[in-house]
């Protein structure tokens, strides 16, 4: 009774994370079952409606249930305490907008039960396709209207606590950039979730009430969906990846054992790529036949990202540099995302590039794309979260033997799965499709080995994570040596109530 | 597990130049002026893309060795530089003008339609393509283009057919090809009766998407004649994986011969309409209209797949009143995955396809006539 009554942030954020974890399993369930349909030609597993139906909720599950949670999770045991604030300002807010989560996803997976079977059209919903779906339509649009209104009132309270509850001294231009990237990303999330709750309300109204938001045949226009859809959807994607940017920028100073390199340029950097991202977002629609001068504004615009983005990493290489590095788990997660995630900003760059996005587009060249920037770029974060503060929240350390081996077999295994996917997007394969030409095997077959050997890496995380909850070798307070900031100054584990008295800032 | 043992066989296949299109790592250069200056520009951005790398992994691998801690590395304490910073912002928007550049030069190419020799109209629809040739050499020739039947067969989940037999055509050969002459400018005018697909030949340096209601525009020339292969790119529902494009690019001559010879045809299905026709005839045109027309969805065995698509054997509309199943199947069911196949099917293919499903699976519902089609339309 007390999980479900809890107003205590550390409990939430405890919750929030736990959840994230169990729908990281059962959205990598699904990219299973993909994986093991794609690894030959020909159909073997399951049929195509539902393998759209494993791509589509995979994709839903893993950004609204796994990475978007995970980071509210890390806000909320992370903000309160590193602004020296005793709780979060809304406090059953708090418990309601996590508790809504549970039943949303039940609603979403339930739909796989109905007539018609689960959500097919793709998780970005594109109409007329969308509207096709069988009797769980309107289940699937209540649950993202739950999940969205959860993130909306997640949000607020974020932005309330920072703006409020920050102990004396502590300006914002002290605050770490992990709070910093969550306030941007909570103005991002309340600014874009009500769009996506209008879109898809759009929608419900066309399938039920004899509307045609989205239907030439009425007047209206199917486009015009896509242009609300990614006008929440662009900065969407980096309300996935500025909290990675938080975490990254308090772990590389902390094994580098010297100070961020340009703490205000990495603030500015973040505000400027939080503006970009909402004037970008026809370059995910290069080809539904927009006026020329559009196409050249987006792809302009969209080039533009390229420049806060390569502030960020030259800012974090420059903070590597001259300094005196250890390499525990969470620096080498935090590493791997530096790498990586930059190899997706470097496909996200040819992307950008509207002629060449001709070929590009919806094909596993994407795919590849946006699973280098949200695996290997956010999840590498949580996990790179996960093994730096959790000694902080449980007091023991975590087994950094185990933790290494993770790190590496992911690593390995990850651009197994993904690195192939270049070629095959290159080389003509379309995603979305559940059966391909013989030309396609060999690299199928590479990236479908690497998939699994991933997948079954990750249950190693699992067992980390449990057994660093349950035990182990005690941590002092400060638990790694370069740390810096308010949490480290509170026992491990932090009294259930921390910071009743407000730390003085100097 | 067979493939498995494959694997290191057939990359020594590719190391020996062999000709199988596997393994393959890059773009196409494909066959169109388009596709050659989009290809150099996905080029020149992989190279400034691998330069930038270099520098920065090659700055984090030479500090990850040398400023580590156990190697006695102190910490320096530097931080803050507006030059550094300043440096670091300029430098980028400079290379990012200069890829802008040539980006925007081949962008305006491609969507300079103007001045076309001739134009053809494609429809996408669940789960094939249609082609109306609307003006230029070939006016009036249209036809609709499915995935290969015996691709279909075997494409079945537990269909039991070794698909590796078809070789890199899996899934990539269809019925009726689209045919264009070499060295015209041939504009396209996209558009789709159902969802939104998107009409995809790599070779040609494209794709682009076809949203029902909206019709949207794109040119090509090939120079070369040969066939050039694709598939529908945008998530278009079950089948979406099973809808090629199969260009075939004639020499004009040869072209001139191809557009004789479906003239020929069109005047047949014309002839067609006003006589009369048995039922036997029908029955059999009809087999194969249904086949790569109706059976995606409601089964070759007219059974359907509850709810979403009804059977058809014992239906009361296939066994019922003409006029209505004539209605149903040419103007399709709001609110339903049933398409409209007035501008899809001729009278002559809707008959048949009627009268087949009024005479199979039991049902023995009479004939329809092309010319009672003709007259519901």
């Amino acid at each position: 009774m007390r999980w479900v009554t809890t107003t205590n942030h550390k409990d939430i954020g405890t919750l929030y994370l736990l959840f994230a974890l169990v729908m990281f399993f059962v959205g990598g369930a699904m990219a299973m079952v993909i994986r093991a349909e794609l690894f030959q030609p020909g159909l073997q597993v399951v049929d195509p409606q539902f393998f759209n139906s494993m791509t589509t909720v995979h994709a839903l599950v893993m950004i609204f249930g796994a990475v978007m949670p995970a980071f509210t999770g890390l806000a909320n045991w992370l903000v309160p305490m590193m602004i020296g604030a005793p709780d979060m300002a809304l406090p059953r807010l708090n418990n309601f907008s996590f508790w809504i989560l549970p039943f949303a996803f039940t609603l979403l997976l339930s739909t796989f039960f109905m007539d018609g079977g689960g959500p097919a059209g793709g998780w970005t919903l594109y109409p007329p396709l969308s509207l096709q779906m069988g009797e769980g339509f309107p289940f699937l649009i209540f649950a993202i209207h739950l999940a969205g209104i959860s993130s909306i009132m997640g949000s607020i309270n974020i932005v309330v606590t920072v703006l409020n509850m920050r102990a004396p001294g502590m300006t914002l231009m002290k605050m770490p950039l992990f709070v910093w990237t969550w306030l941007i990303t909570a103005y991002l999330l309340i600014a874009t979730m009500p769009v996506l709750a209008g879109a898809v309300t759009m929608l419900l109204t066309d399938k039920f009430a004899g509307t045609s938001f989205f239907s030439a045949a009425g007047g209206g226009d199917p486009v015009m969906f896509q242009h609300i859809f990614w006008f929440f959807g662009h900065p969407e994607v980096y309300i996935l990846i500025l909290p990675a940017f938080g975490i990254i920028s308090a772990i590389i100073p902390t094994f580098a054992r010297k100070p961020l390199f340009g703490y205000s340029s990495m603030v500015y950097a973040t505000a400027s790529i939080a503006f970009l991202s909402f004037i970008v977002w026809a370059h995910h629609m290069f080809t539904v036949g927009m006026p020329v001068v559009g196409e050249l504004f987006f792809m302009y615009a969209t080039m533009m990202i390229a420049v806060p983005t390569g502030v960020k990493v030259f800012n974090w290489v420059s903070t590597m540099w001259k300094g005196a590095m250890t390499f525990e788990t969470p620096m080498l997660f935090a590493v791997g995302f530096i790498i990586m995630f930059t190899i997706g900003g470097f496909s996200g760059l040819m992307l950008a590039i509207a002629p060449a996005d001709f070929q590009y587009h919806d094909t596993y060249f994407v795919v590849a794309h946006f699973h280098y920037v949200l695996v290997t770029g956010a999840i590498y974060s949580i996990m790179a979260a996960a093994y730096y503060w959790l000694p902080k929240w449980t007091g023991n350390m975590y087994d950094e033997k185990l933790g290494q081996i993770h790190f590496w077999v992911s690593t390995v295994s990850v651009n197994v799965l993904f690195f192939p996917q270049h070629f095959l997007g290159l080389a003509g394969m379309p995603r979305r499709i559940p059966d391909y030409s013989v030309q396609f095997t060999d690299w199928n077959v590479i990236s479908s080995v690497g998939g699994f050997v991933f997948g079954l890496s990750q249950l190693l995380f699992a067992y980390v994570v449990i057994k660093c909850i349950r035990g182990g070798e005690k941590v002092d307070d400060q638990v790694w040596e370069g740390a810096d900031g308010l949490e480290w100054t509170l026992s491990s584990p932090p009294p259930y109530h921390s910071f009743t008295e407000a730390p003085q800032i100097k | 597990m067979r493939k498995l043992i494959g694997v290191p066989t057939a990359f020594l296949g590719t190391a020996f130049g062999s000709a199988h299109a596997d393994w393959t790592l890059n773009m196409t250069q494909g066959v169109t002026q388009t596709s050659q200056s989009v290809y150099d520009l996905h080029m020149i951005i992989f190279w400034v893309c691998c330069a930038i790398g270099v520098v920065v992994f090659g700055a984090m691998i030479y500090s990850m060795i040398y400023h580590r801690k156990s190697r006695g590395a102190a910490a320096a304490q530097f931080h803050e530089s507006t030059t550094m910073e300043l440096m670091w912002t300029v430098v980028p928007i400079v290379i990012l003008v200069s890829m802008a550049i040539p980006a925007t030069s081949t962008l305006l190419a491609m969507e300079d339609t103007s001045d076309a020799d001739m134009t053809i109209k494609v429809t996408g629809v669940q789960w094939k393509w249609k082609y109306d040739y609307v003006d230029g050499e070939g006016a009036g020739i249209s036809f609709l283009s499915s995935l290969h039947p015996e691709h279909n067969a075997a494409r079945l989940l537990g269909s039991g057919v070794d698909v590796a037999q078809f070789g890199d055509e899996y899934l990539r050969d269809v019925d009726n090809p689209l045919v264009i002459p070499t060295g015209k400018k041939v504009r396209f005018l996209l558009t789709a009766a159902d969802v939104i697909h998107a009409w995809w030949v790599p070779d040609l340096g494209w794709k682009k998407d076809a949203i029902p209601g909206f019709v949207n525009e794109a040119w090509t020339q090939v120079d070369e004649p040969g066939v050039y292969r694709g598939q529908c790119a945008e998530l278009c529902g079950k089948d979406h994986g099973f809808m090629p494009i199969v260009v075939v690019a004639k020499a004009p001559e040869e072209y001139a011969t191809w557009v004789a010879e479906q003239q020929g045809a069109a005047v047949d299905a014309v002839a067609s309409v006003a006589r009369e026709w048995d039922q036997e005839e029908l029955v059999a045109r009809g087999e194969q209209v249904y086949a790569s027309s109706c059976a995606a969805c409601h089964q070759l065995n007219g059974l359907g797949v509850a709810p979403a698509f009804p059977a058809i054997a014992g239906s009361a509309i296939a066994t019922g009143d003409t006029a209505a199943h004539i209605d149903l199947v040419l103007n399709g069911k709001a609110g339903t995955a049933m398409a409209a196949y007035r501008d899809i099917l001729n009278d002559a293919d809707l008959a048949a396809v009627l009268t087949y499903q009024r005479n199979t699976w039991g049902n023995a519902a009479g004939i329809i006539q092309p010319a009672a089609v003709q007259a519901a339309r």
